[in-house]
């Protein structure tokens, strides 16, 4: 009798439970991914701090338009660089871990 | 080199006949026809391989199959099993308990005889 | 000065290198050796027909009227980007895994694949698009006039060339946009033209700003002081416009067909978004940057009135800068045809996947049964789709009249095309999402886009000022621009406000009351889900894939092992080595024939048609489809209803099961020990049988012997089967009882004398032959065999040295009792109430009798109206029979 060895890949009765600590790896995976979740609420905040300003009273005088300029597209360029370092940052860790543990979603 | 069998059966007539085959062909037969003490008799006397009936009186040959296994002496012994009641089910149970090779009466002599060769020479060469 | 002609052949030799950039992309495709065309670069500048002409012309205009409003278009959608981890991905992710062909399909398959919901949102789709077409028709008749203004022999004729612009982007997206029908509905071709087009706009608008703002305004520092000290040049923003057209932009992103169709269904590689992530926003950010410079220089240079949305092209211009100006114009020209292209191609899938192919199909009657038919008709739907809407758009243009009004459809269009939002956002991330609700949502904003922003902001005398001023019927609550009665509110954030809230309202709503179809229910967790339902991300590879996928889908159908025993033994039988076999149509029948034992026909039928291709049928299988599982839905609840009945049934089930099993095992026990009690004679005969044939020089006694066994068995055998029947005959109550009249003496007379022939050992018999005089009327024959079976019985067991039976006989009551009790050691105490029983073995001794015979007395007795027991208390074995003597009976 010789059985052939069963190999199993699409049964989910053979996924192993994630472990409950994650390697230093996985973990940094994991606040990188936090980091990236928070990027779009911290430019939507950024970019909504001009609502603030506008010319409210009279008296006050109205922020220059070439100041409002630079505050915008500093934020926009800022977003991007962090965008670009996320973007980096995951595919370091992505090609170190091949095997990525279940995502958080 | 001895070639000794122990039969246990209890239909004379069936022992006989088999007595006569076996030792026709070279073999010391000692026999037995009860269930009972199958056991103790088959580790005194320390046969080379044993044909074993499944029904007997006092102790089933499935029975009598399961304590030589579990016996360290024992477990490596050859068994030949008969039975007449012919159920796939008896087939599986025997194989379960470490049977050598099943068989079913009527066998014809010539088979029997090929089974006990083979299963003895099984039992030297490893 | 360019002349016009001098434009005309610039733009026919632009158009002509991107179809040479097309047809190459796509042979390049075909032969798979087409790495860089799946780069994340050509994706992330496939995305930029987001900006289309009425951001690269109109933006600077917007700029010119509102100030830095117009940067709201830009950051919404980069807001989307770098949250991509949010939600992009979860579209892409689902855009590939359900291989959807457009955002109408994606949010059909989402909500139980209802082609009502597709055809609502085509239909949203091309109100929405069409007069945003228009506006790049129109962009591009402008930006030529500027040219035909400046050129002396001016023959240009404006209507003339809207046509041909028209006809020209038709022929373009035709020739592109449906050459083949790819199963994945992607077109390389067009998409690496739109970025060579990305491309060329963003260098176009760049050199036009630099030169601005070093040419012109002399440096930054300049540039910035000539901003403060512009008209536009203080901070001064509509907060609540601010605030709305972000989202709104954030939302048309997403939403807008021919951006799902650059961003999901042409994507190649889900980690491309990683890369788009920053590089889309950084080029958005380029293409803001000199905005504001262009529209303050515009301000100053251009006399008053000049049309600020062309500030693009007059400003080189009046500074005499043609080739500058030359490069802007091809800029815009850019811009405008890959957003026509794409958005038309988008559009014309899902026209024909949802509208023209189901009225085809059940035209047809028969159904899809040739594909290559179905094909054939599916690329016809397409290329007239785009031309009708191409028509559509050219019709609007000519209708609207252009100007100043069309400049303003397209944030409305972007408010229309907002309304799929929650229905798309709902259907990702909440499973309770229904089709009901979608479908209520969808409605509702609809509806209130039309009456609020649509109708009143497209000019002319559509909606008519009565309404505008009344309300509709004269409700002032129903004031388009002023709904229950909140007023003073900018036109554009009192519609979005209201429709996206009521419709998001309504989805929520109507989806907590709605029940959802077992299909819809299936697809909102395959989506909701998606992450861990689809495999990682994966670059598209041929039909080595589409077995995978085929695996993958039945694995979650048959079962894990069965599918993969299925596919292992379809690929034997194909004769290759590997696990997978090739998605031949042999296969694939059989595999659709195996997945429909489980799911259904048409589930199969629909599944793998979803991934092997051809959505072309799909959409008839999908109809049958919701018809299945309403059958379903039907049945289950007859169930439900019968669930009683089928419990109390069940009951009995069970007991009549539990029965059967014990008659069963009865009978298995029984059949056993028959099978044992004939194979055990039959062995010894055959044995022995043997013996004699193949034995030489046995010895003559031996010879007699074993003939004798033989012949002993064979007895044996014959007394078995004879002890089968009559125990058979007896028990199935066949019996013909033969009653007669005699003395008990005689009949236990004949028993003795029977018993005791041919017996080798001696037994005594102690009878008291006064008792015995007693009549009887009974089956006198049978009543001996009962006596003579005891009689032999003791013979054969008593293990007494002087072996004696005794027969006690008396009458009580008109009850014959005959005790029979040898004088041995008797039946152990264990044993005595199985004696009776088949079989029975009691001792070790095998004496040739079956175990049948006391069986057969029992049975006998029972017909006889009497009784056969053991009698406790004796040294010996001791029987009672006891029988009625008839006479009493016959005398009551």
């Amino acid at each position: 009798m010789s059985a052939e060895p069963e190999i199993d890949p699409g049964d989910p009765g053979q996924v192993s439970h994630p472990p409950v600590f994650l390697e230093r790896q996985g973990y940094r995976r994991r606040r990188l991914m936090d980091a990236a979740r928070l990027l779009p609420l911290i430019g939507a905040g950024l970019f909504a701090v001009p609502l603030l300003w506008s010319g409210t009273s009279e008296t006050e005088a109205p922020y220059s338009l070439s100041s409002a300029i630079i505050y915008i597209f500093g934020v926009w360029a800022g977003l991007i660089v962090l965008a670009a370092l996320f973007g980096y940052g995951a595919r370091r860790l992505g090609r170190s871990s091949d095997v990525p543990g279940p995502e958080p979603d | 080199m001895s070639r000794r069998v122990m039969l246990v059966e209890d239909e004379p007539n069936i022992t006989e006949a088999i007595r006569f085959l076996l030792i026709r062909d070279g073999w010391e037969v000692e026999t037995h026809a009860d269930g009972t003490d199958a056991v103790e008799v088959i580790s005194s006397a320390k046969p080379d391989l044993v044909i074993l009936d499944v029904m007997l009186p006092g102790k089933s040959g499935m029975e009598i199959l399961t304590e030589l296994r579990a016996r360290d002496d024992l477990q490596g012994l050859p068994v030949l099993m008969l039975t007449a009641r012919g159920q796939s089910r008896d087939r599986d149970l025997a194989e379960k308990a470490g049977v050598s090779r099943f068989m079913t009466k009527p066998f014809s002599n010539s088979e029997v005889l090929t089974a006990v060769r083979d299963l003895h020479a099984q039992a030297t060469q490893t | 000065m360019a002349s016009l002609n001098v434009l005309v052949l610039v733009c026919l030799g632009y158009v002509a290198l991107l179809f040479l950039v097309a047809f190459a992309a796509d042979r390049l495709a075909a032969t798979g050796r087409s790495t860089w065309l799946r780069s994340p670069l050509i994706y992330t500048l496939s995305l930029s027909i987001y900006c289309t002409a009425w951001t690269f012309y109109g933006a600077v205009g917007y700029a010119a009227r509102s100030g830095l409003e117009f940067v709201t278009i830009y950051v919404g959608p980069t807001l989307v980007m770098i949250g991509w981890w949010w939600g992009l991905r979860k579209l892409v992710r689902v855009g590939r895994s359900q291989r959807v062909t457009s955002i109408a399909d994606l949010i059909s398959s989402r909500y139980g694949k209802s082609n009502t919901l597709a055809i609502c949102v085509t239909i949203l789709a091309v109100i929405s698009v069409t007069p945003y077409i228009a506006l790049q028709l129109q962009s591009i008749t402008l930006s030529f006039s500027i040219f035909a203004e400046a050129d002396p022999n001016n023959s240009y004729n404006e209507i003339a060339s809207v046509f041909w612009v028209a006809a020209g982007l038709a022929v373009f997206a035709i020739l592109f946009g449906t050459r083949n029908l790819d199963a994945n509905e992607r077109h390389h071709g067009v998409v690496t033209a739109v970025a060579i087009e990305a491309v060329v706009k963003l260098i176009a608008l760049l050199a036009v700003g630099i030169f601005v703002v070093w040419g012109v305004a002399g440096g930054v520092t300049d540039t910035m002081a000539r901003i403060d000290a512009s008209e536009i040049g203080q901070w001064n923003i509509d907060r609540g416009r601010w605030a709305t057209i972000t989202f709104l932009a954030a939302a048309a992103f997403v939403c807008l067909p021919r951006m799902f169709q650059v961003m999901v269904v042409e994507n190649d590689d889900e980690r491309h978004l990683r890369t788009a992530a920053w590089a889309f926003p950084l080029y958005l950010l380029l293409m803001s940057l000199f905005v504001i410079p262009i529209a303050v220089v515009g301000l100053d240079l251009m006399p008053e009135g000049a049309n600020p949305d062309l500030f693009v092209l007059t400003v080189p211009l009046s500074q005499g800068q043609q080739g500058l100006a030359m490069l802007s114009f091809l800029g815009g020209f850019s811009s405008a045809t890959s957003m026509v292209i794409v958005a038309a191609m988008a559009l014309s899938t899902m026209v024909s996947n949802h509208i023209v192919m189901p009225i085809w199909l059940s035209s047809r009657g028969s159904g899809a049964s040739v594909s290559g038919d179905v094909r054939s008709v599916v690329l016809l739907a397409r290329r007239v789709s785009i031309a009708v809407i191409m028509a559509l758009g050219y019709f609007y243009y000519r209708l609207s009249g252009g100007g100043a009004a069309l400049a303003a459809i397209g944030l409305i269009a972007f408010a229309g095309i907002a309304q799929i939002l929650p229905a798309l956002v709902g259907g990702l991330f909440w499973r309770g999402a229904t089709r009901t609700g979608a479908l209520a949502g969808l409605t509702v904003g609809f509806v209130l886009w039309l009456y609020t922003l649509l109708l009143p902001g497209i000019g002319g005398e559509v909606m008519p000022a009565v309404v505008m001023e009344n309300g509709l019927f004269g409700l002032s609550w129903l004031k388009p621009q002023a709904l229950f009665g909140i007023d003073g509110l900018d036109p554009m954030v009192h519609s979005v406000m209201w429709s996206l809230s009521l419709n998001a309202a309504a989805f929520c709503v109507v989806s907590l009351f709605g029940f959802p179809s077992p299909i819809e229910r299936l697809q909102a967790a395959q989506f909701v889900n998606v992450f861990e339902h689809s495999a990682g991300p994966r670059g598209w590879v041929g039909s080595v894939a589409q077995s995978e996928d085929l695996m993958i889908m039945s694995q979650r159908i048959l079962g894990a092992r069965e599918a993969q025993v299925f596919f292992h033994a379809e690929a034997q039988r194909q004769g290759g080595r590997g696990h997978l076999p090739e998605p031949t149509p042999m296969f694939l029948q059989r595999l659709e024939r195996e997945l429909a034992g489980s799911v259904g026909a048409a589930t199969a039928h629909a599944m793998i048609g979803q991934i092997v291709g051809g959505s072309s049928v799909s959409v008839e299988d999908l109809l049958a489809v919701a018809d299945e599982s309403a059958q379903l839905l039907e049945y289950s609840s007859q169930l439900e209803a019968k669930s009683d009945e089928l419990s109390r049934t069940a009951h009995q089930l069970r007991e009549a099961n539990e029965k059967l099993t014990q008659i069963s095992l009865q009978k298995d026990n029984f059949l056993s020990q028959v099978s044992h009690e004939l194979r055990t004679p039959m062995t010894s005969i055959r044995a022995f049988s043997e013996i004699l044939r193949d034995t030489e020089g046995l010895q003559p006694d031996e010879q007699t012997r074993y003939a004798t066994i033989i012949h002993d068995e064979a007895l044996r055998l014959t007394r078995l089967l004879d002890d089968l029947l009559d125990l058979s005959v007896l028990e199935n109550g066949q019996v013909n009882l033969n009653m007669g009249e005699g003395m008990l003496a005689e009949v236990l007379d004949r028993a003795v004398s029977t018993a005791m022939t041919g017996a080798s050992r001696e037994m005594r018999i102690l009878r008291n032959e006064t008792n015995e005089r007693i009549p009887v009327h009974s089956d006198l024959d049978r009543l001996t065999q009962v006596f003579i079976n005891l009689i032999a019985n003791a013979r054969k067991y008593c293990d007494a040295t002087a072996p004696e039976l005794s027969i006690r006989v008396h009458e009580v009551g008109g009850k014959v009792v005959v005790d029979m009790i040898d004088n041995g050691s008797g039946i152990p105490r264990d044993s005595r109430k199985l004696v009776f029983e088949k079989f029975a073995r009691v001792s070790a001794e095998r004496a040739g009798g079956a175990g049948l015979g006391l069986a057969i007395c029992r049975e006998i007795m029972q017909r006889l109206g009497g009784d056969i027991i053991y009698l406790n208390g004796h040294q010996g074995a001791a029987f009672r029979v006891s029988f009625p003597s008839g006479y009493q009976l016959a005398a009551q």
